[in-house]
């Protein structure tokens, strides 16, 4: 088992994350447990390229051994960057849910009102 | 938000200007070091949420301006997808500008790197930097100066 | 009764990835083909391989993830930045305020 450390790892962040969104009434915290669930992605996405033994693939002054492999690393910048998209919608609503109906409690916004 | 003390604002003045300019170089040799557009537009993004946290919500207004930032994010976006289109004779986002005199050889094996020969990707990477700029930028602002006054 | 229903479903929903995450390939050796079929081969990966001993010629550029999400992989990039300037979009939406 200690050789799939990384991967209990990214285990641990993502149902944390669920954790978060399935059982809090607070709308900040509901917002918390997705970016903790993004996180975990985009670290299983890291860590699916890691080549044993192999350096950054940089060729500016490199040492003279095997290079990680470099796609994964691509897809995760995109995924970062529509994660800080998502994640800044998301709050933007939860101001507007408050101004609307002046409490932040997931149990009280549920009515269609007004 | 209030503004924070005389010396929070002090060392603000003095360090901002590092923090934008270690940004553009993040920017500018994201072909020979890691980086690259956007990661160096979220660092200097960093320098105008440091501006915005010391300066308080009141005078943040008039120093940082939204109708800056939204023309210089559309500049951007536009300028990238132009550069997407030069190519089109080979393919979508070929890359034209390789070899010849200005822009140098092509290296080979493992070197120290030279600036100008990386064909059209510094240029993608200024464009989408200044894009990434402006972008979080303009949230930082909106939702900083999305409160009320509330009188007690 | 629902909180116990909910308490369930979580525990089904991690006990699934800790067995997938125990049974996956081990750490450091992609592309599931263990050490022999490497030895013989050379690489773990055969578009990868391509792509880092060939990015330098063929881009111009040192860096290797660089030229894959600028060239390799440009159109993604594209869909990124359209995605950030939409986000921003609706933000700017979200919070304005009405000049009375």
């Amino acid at each position: 088992m200690m050789e799939h450390f990384p991967f209990v790892a990214v285990v641990i962040l993502i149902s944390l994350g669920v954790y978060a969104l399935m059982f809090k009434r607070n709308l900040i915290k509901i917002v918390i447990g997705v970016c903790l669930i993004e996180s975990g992605v985009n670290l299983f996405l890291i860590t699916l390229g890691y080549v044993k033994g192999g350096i950054a693939p940089i060729y500016t002054h490199a040492p003279d051994t095997r290079m990680v492999l470099p796609t994964p690393q691509a897809l995760t910048l995109t995924s970062i960057v529509i994660g800080l998209a998502t994640t800044a919608l998301m709050l933007s609503f939860a101001v507007l849910i408050y101004r609307h109906y002046n409490s932040i409690d997931a149990k009280n916004v549920r009515r269609l009102r007004g | 938000m209030k503004e924070m003390s005389k010396i929070v604002r002090t060392i603000t003045n003095i360090l901002y200007s590092f923090i934008i300019i270690f940004g553009f170089y993040i920017i500018m040799h994201g072909h020979l070091t890691p980086g690259g557009g956007f990661q160096g537009g979220a660092v200097v993004a960093s320098a105008f949420a440091l501006l915005a946290i010391s300066y308080g919500a009141l005078k943040i207004r008039r120093m940082l301006k939204k109708e800056n930032f939204s023309v210089s994010e559309c500049s951007g976006l536009l300028a990238f997808i132009g550069l997407a289109f030069l190519g089109i004779s080979t393919a979508f986002f070929y890359n034209f500008i390789t070899g010849g005199a200005i822009f140098g050889n092509i290296p080979a094996g493992i070197n120290p790197g030279d600036l100008n020969t990386g064909g059209v990707i510094p240029l993608m990477n200024i464009a989408v930097g200044v894009e990434v700029l402006s972008a979080i930028g303009l949230i930082i602002l909106y939702m900083f100066t999305a409160g009320r006054e509330v009188k007690e | 009764m629902n909180k116990k229903i909910g308490f369930l479903a979580f525990a089904v929903v991690f006990v699934f990835l800790f067995l997938s995450a125990i049974y996956m390939h081990p750490f450091g050796e992609p592309d599931e083909t263990g050490m022999d079929d490497y030895m013989i081969r050379g690489y773990y990966n055969e578009t990868q391989d391509k792509w880092v001993g060939g990015a330098q010629n063929e881009t111009g550029a040192n860096n290797v993830v660089t030229s894959v999400v600028f060239d390799y992989r440009g159109f993604d990039t594209l869909g990124e930045a359209t995605v950030l300037f939409t986000a921003v979009a609706g933000v700017g939406l979200a919070l304005r305020r009405r000049k009375k």
